[in-house]
């Protein structure tokens, strides 16, 4: 900003605020400009237009002060967000997007200053005919976990039409979904309603019931309160909506640990995505990020990570990944929306690339040996000289390969492929690789030990979002461990240990109390 | 004739006033003062727009058994003008100038995914009854900057009632489920706004005397102005040609 402009400002300051308006807690523009300045500008841009160098390579967008639109609010569609609800996106970020939370980074004053700050980027907050009431939101009714709660809620997820961008199990895969826009005119994905803690503002069932009643502003997601004071719908009923959203993901977000327990079966491995057996198998959550080391770079991964599954029967190992994905790539419905994020998001090239058909892949990645210590090959592939072995999924054609890596641009397929089954199921993929243990080839194909840390890791790409060669995203290493049958001695040693235990704390105890008989006598 | 009589004839006649005003956009009264009108010309090429594919909303596709539906950015007229110009008094009037209260609310229907009327004007203040007669689901997004916006979700037969506070040519209006309905909404602090019709015709009615600068608004062509002097009762003509791009 220029020095006039400035002038300018604070001269229409005074003039709209001849007193000094007494807010509490007190707020400093002049302070939380400089905090802006160093924090936000970057992303948010000097103007506060969100467009910041760094914006260009964001989906979704850095937000646009200067319209005063904002997602996260507790006040009806269109009006203003309260100073509490900026505190609140400030303070807890907002998860999915590049926004982090900056509570603990900037002190509660700084975080005040910067509230006051942003808002002095558009006239709306100065104008004081704008009405800004916090909605009177009710408490959730109990039973939300029940089956006949969560039937209600279902109900009505069909009948006002969630499903239309939302998709019909909720994976943001809607007929409407390839259409979307916001307000700035960017591609917006409808939410993959299977991963509350991505959620914008919280993935409670409260939050989930406010976003319905006030709506996410810029975006096409529309406020309900209308349905509500029309009596087309009960207030409980909109709750129940918001509990069924809630059932559709884990009861806690996802814990990332280090090591896939593949449990031996005394049965032939499962081979199929939807075999039953899956149902029992613990399932773990690698998180996936966007591959920005290599050119051409990729910042908006569409694959946000993946759910893994083992077993094994001495003999053979089955390895399940599952993860969601709006569509089944090549999808041509979707082309359209492709091509849009392709031009949204800042890349490598000079140009944005152009859309094409892409298909989904999958890939499953091992040192070709496993290592001794913790050295293992880099993790993007490995590189010429220390090549990884992986297992390559394509959803068109339909099938899976083997072969070494030498870095993102080179991989030569090896005869012996893993057997690969997938399905794909309302926004989500499910894919089975079932492959001997021990092979011929051990100089290239890692052999599979129980009892060993296999170092394994997972690469995923969207057609659909425009995901081909490096515009992929990426896990770091993991460990695969193949578990051996419990051998006895596993359950009897604890129990003797306990029994022991137990034993020897009676005699201390026995002891404490009679020496304790014996000192009470001697002070009567 | 009987009481009775007065009764029903009375009735009738508020049926058919209603009927009526349900028909078009009540425009502003007009008491008297002068008139612009004119007609908005269309030279060129008439573009092709597209055909809208409603095979996922079954309901509205039904609706439309002559024709498909097309897009409605530039409609041209059987007689070569062009429907759907915003016409309206852009400056002149006096400072002292007051808009008298709103007639009644304007409607805005949601029908065979489609909005009707598809430009059209309001006054600041004025009730706009956002009406779902689809009974599908609609979402209706206003996306002012000057006014704030407001989105709604309507997934059943209903009406909802918004205002506007700031003068703002033009509101875009639109669905997200259905991303080929679009509405734009001129809001003044006057009445003296027209929507070219049919036959490309539009006229302002009731002005005070003055020099005013008109401004006609399309949704793809952007805008012309013309400036006309009108006194006392008088008509003058104003007449707009956009040409094809």
């Amino acid at each position: 900003m220029t020095a006039s402009r400035a002038g300018l400002a604070l001269f229409l300051a005074l003039v709209r605020f001849p007193f000094p308006v007494s807010r509490l807690p007190a707020q400093d523009t002049t302070k939380g400009k400089a905090v802006y300045v160093k924090w936000c500008a970057g992303c948010h841009g000097d103007g506060g237009a969100g467009d910041g160098p760094a914006a260009a390579h964001m989906l979704p967008r850095p937000r646009n002060f200067t319209g005063a639109l904002y997602k996260i609010r507790s006040t009806a569609s269109g009006q203003l967000p309260t100073d509490a609800d900026l505190m609140r996106a400030i303070d807890e970020g907002l998860p999915g997007s590049a926004m982090p939370a900056w509570k603990g980074r900037l002190s509660d004053g700084e975080r005040r200053d910067v509230v006051a700050y942003i808002k002095t980027f558009s006239a709306f907050f100065a104008d004081t005919s704008q009405h800004v009431a916090v909605l009177k939101f009710s408490g959730e009714p109990g039973g939300g976990t029940g089956a006949a709660a969560l039937k209600t809620g279902r109900q009505f997820y069909d009948s006002i039409g969630c499903r239309k961008c939302h998709g019909d199990q909720g994976r943001g895969d809607g007929p409407s979904a390839p259409t979307l826009k916001d307000d700035a005119g960017f591609p917006i994905f409808a939410a993959d309603l299977h991963q509350s803690w991505r959620f914008r503002g919280g993935g409670s069932t409260a939050d989930i019931y406010h976003r319905l009643r006030t709506g996410l502003d810029g975006t096409p997601m529309p406020w309900f309160s209308d349905l509500i004071d029309q009596k087309f719908l009960t207030d409980e009923q909109l709750w129940r909506l918001a509990q069924y959203v809630r059932s559709l993901s884990p009861s806690k977000a996802p814990e990332v640990r280090d090591v896939i327990h593949a449990p031996q079966l005394a049965g032939p491995v499962p081979v199929s995505p939807d075999d039953s057996a899956w149902a029992r198998v613990g399932r773990y959550w690698f998180p996936l990020v966007g591959q920005v080391v290599r050119r051409a770079r990729w910042f908006v991964p569409a694959v946000t990570g993946v759910w893994v599954q083992a077993v094994h029967d001495g003999h053979t190992l089955a390895l399940r990944v599952s993860w969601d994905d709006r569509t089944e790539s090549p999808d041509s419905a979707w082309l359209g929306f492709e091509q849009r994020v392709l031009e949204t998001v800042a890349g490598d090239d000079s140009a944005p690339p152009k859309a094409e058909p892409w298909p989904d892949q999958l890939a499953v990645q091992f040192p070709r040996h496993i290592p001794d210590g913790m050295e293992r090959p880099y993790f993007l592939m490995g590189s010429e000289t220390d090549p990884v072995y992986q297992w390559r999924w394509t959803s068109r054609p339909r099938k899976s390969v083997a072969g070494l890596a030498r870095g993102i641009e080179r991989f030569d397929t090896l005869p012996g492929a893993p057997a690969g089954q997938a399905s794909f199921d309302h926004g989500e993929w499910r894919v089975v690789f079932t492959r001997a243990l021990a092979t011929p080839d051990t100089a290239n194909e890692v052999q599979l030990e129980a009892g060993r840390a296999i170092p394994v890791a997972f690469f995923g790409w969207d057609g659909s979002s425009g995901e081909h060669g490096s515009r992929m995203a990426v896990s770091t290493w993991y460990f695969l461990a193949l578990d051996r049958p419990t051998p006895p001695g596993v359950f009897i040693s604890p129990v003797l240990a306990m029994l022991v235990t137990l034993g020897l704390g009676l005699v201390v105890v026995r002891r404490a109390r009679r020496r304790g008989t014996a000192g009470a006598g001697r002070r009567r | 004739m009987g009481k009775l009589g007065v009764v029903a004839a009375t009735g009738v006649a508020m049926l058919v006033l209603a009927l009526a005003g349900w028909m078009r956009p009540p425009l502003p009264a007009a008491q008297g003062g002068a008139t612009i009108s004119g007609k908005v010309k269309f030279t060129g090429a008439k573009p092709a727009m597209p055909k809208i594919d409603m095979s996922e909303e079954p309901k509205c596709k039904a609706k439309y058994t002559a024709a498909p539906p097309t897009d409605e950015t530039v409609v041209v007229n059987a007689n070569g003008t062009l429907a759907n110009v915003f016409v309206y008094v852009k400056s002149g009037l006096p400072a002292s100038y007051k808009a008298p209260a709103p007639a009644g609310p304007v409607t805005l229907d949601q029908d065979g995914c489609r909005y009707h009327p598809h430009v059209f004007g309001i006054l600041v203040g004025q009730a706009l009854a956002i009406k779902n007669s689809d009974g599908i689901l609609h979402n209706i997004k206003a996306k002012g900057t000057k006014n704030r916006p407001f989105n709604i979700s309507q997934p059943a037969v209903m009406t909802s009632d918004r205002t506007f506070t700031a003068p703002e040519v033009m509101v875009p209006l639109e669905c997200n489920v259905h991303g080929w309905m679009h509405a734009w909404l001129g809001v003044l602090p006057h009445p003296f706004f027209s929507v070219s019709g049919s036959d490309g015709s539009f006229s302002i009615k009731g002005l005070p005397p003055g020099t005013y600068t008109v401004e006609a608004w399309q949704e793809k062509y952007g805008t012309q102005t013309a400036t006309v002097t009108v006194a006392g009762s008088e008509t003058k003509t104003a007449d707009f040609s956009f040409a094809a791009k």
